[in-house]
């Protein structure tokens, strides 16, 4: 086995250690038309979660008599990033409103809510790199809040590779790193009591033996926002 | 108890933490056994009764029972009957034939029009609708035509009751008010002025606030005095 080279990444932008996360603040009952809502920051990225229903699922085609349907929608606002945003569907959110529902499926008992929609609305208040990451940790505790049955909850983390360096939740100026390597995004959500990963996406290019130090990043970051997502939870009275 | 002595609050779990372990306790409401422990699947308050555990929730959509008395809006008018909205996941429905005396198709609209708010009681829950009824032999039944009403979460209704109604009474006692609460979280208040009316309101929002806190009841009989200021 050859030496291994030197990273040229060697001190975050920030000054963050490489395995530190952002600060995380998260509230639940922030909206209070919803069933359930929740807003969740992590460093310069604010999301807000609200879930409503269980409720009358229409059109009726579209019912499921097995179980419930869960749907999720993403949106950036307008003013989230320096260049507005044109508000509605883009093929960007598409994606994300499909990975998202994904993410969050496998924990959400919806065989325990017949003919019914659970409809999820992820807000970007102020984006500075992992949204997506942010919304689902949003959409978990909104989930948990509005009192849906769920198996357990799930926590989001965007996990970066800069040149041969592994960092746990990347910024925008780490995204746009362009030394040696350059950067490589892996957002990924895990089931902390059941060790499962649930959201697995990858934009760059890696090595299979860094991939898995990677995943070992996320877990172990992913775990300490599950930490913070109870606490939050159990202080809301 | 440690927990609660230091807080005065009952204990919270959320989805998937683990609340019991072993053969000591059984499963109940909103738990599930996975291999030697117990889980919450449900975010609520934590109680233990003998050897059962389960979670009463706090928040969350109505879930209909038979046999509760609701408070819903009319939202549509079939030929068969009212089709009623009390706020749970699926649709409700009020028949001709199990409304108070004798109705005509033509007079439907003017007895409960659209928007109008009706107190009826849960006669079934099936799968996926459920049947509402007036013809039992108890009073309230029919439309609301005059007082406030309040929305507040199903799930707290039962502490707004109390133990056999004691603490509703309390509030209906120092207000002066005649308060009728649906199972489904909204609230019928009815007063002899606004501002009797705006107090019980307050009392019930003060109470929903501290869902979970332990000996709510002398809390609240002290909130009502301090807050009485100079009504009646």
């Amino acid at each position: 086995m050859t030496k291994e080279e030197k990273s040229l990444y060697t001190k975050r932008f920030d000054g963050r250690k490489f395995e530190e996360l952002r600060e995380i603040s998260a509230k639940v009952g922030v909206v209070p038309n919803a069933d359930g809502s929740a807003i969740f920051a992590q460093g310069d990225t604010i999301a807000i979660a609200s879930v409503f229903g269980p409720k009358i699922f229409h059109p009726k085609n579209q019912q499921n008599p097995e179980k419930g349907v869960l749907r999720v929608h993403y949106g950036m606002l307008s003013f989230s990033v320096t260049e507005r945003v044109k508000p509605g569907i883009s093929r960007r959110s598409q994606e994300i409103n499909q990975v998202t529902e994904w993410a969050l499926t496998p924990v959400v008992m919806l065989e325990e809510l017949p003919g019914t929609v659970v409809d999820v609305h992820i807000n970007i208040l102020q984006a500075n790199a992992g949204t997506r990451c942010a919304g689902i940790n949003a959409a978990a505790l909104a989930l948990a809040h509005a009192g849906i049955p769920m198996r357990e909850m799930v926590s989001a983390v965007a996990i970066g590779k800069m040149d041969k360096t592994i960092v746990s939740d990347v910024t925008k100026e780490e995204e746009d790193y362009e030394d040696g390597e350059g950067a490589t995004d892996i957002p990924m959500a895990y089931l902390p009591n059941s060790e499962k990963v649930t959201l697995l996406q990858l934009d760059g290019k890696i090595q299979p033996e860094k991939f898995k130090e990677a995943l070992l990043a996320g877990k172990e970051a992913c775990k300490k926002i599950a930490e913070i997502q109870k606490k939050a939870l159990k202080e809301s009275e | 108890m440690t927990d609660k002595e230091k807080h005065g609050k009952k204990e919270l779990v959320i989805p998937g933490e683990i609340i019991a372990s072993g053969d000591d306790f059984l499963p109940g409401d909103w738990t599930q056994k996975q291999g030697k422990d117990i889980i919450a699947i449900r975010y609520g308050v934590l109680e233990k009764q003998d050897r059962i555990v389960k979670i009463v929730p706090i928040s969350g959509v109505y879930i209909p029972r038979r046999g509760n008395f609701v408070i819903g809006e009319i939202k549509d008018l079939t030929n068969a009957g009212w089709v009623v909205e009390i706020g749970a996941p699926y649709q409700a429905f009020l028949p001709l034939r199990e409304c108070l005396g004798f109705i005509e198709e033509s007079e439907m609209e003017g007895i409960y029009g659209i928007g109008d708010l009706i107190a009826v009681k849960i006669l079934n829950v099936k799968r996926t609708s459920i049947d509402l009824t007036m013809k039992l032999r108890e009073k309230g039944f029919g439309k609301i035509r005059e007082g406030a009403i309040l929305k507040i979460n199903p799930h707290r209704v039962p502490r707004v009751i109390g133990k056999e109604g004691s603490m509703i009474s309390i509030i209906k006692e120092a207000t002066g008010c005649n308060i009728t609460v649906g199972q489904n979280g909204l609230i019928w208040i009815q007063g002899p002025s606004v501002e009797n009316q705006i107090y019980a309101e307050n009392a019930i929002n003060f109470i929903v606030a501290n869902t979970i806190t332990e000996g709510l009841t002398e809390k609240v009989e002290k909130w009502l005095k301090e807050n009485k200021g100079d009504k009646k």
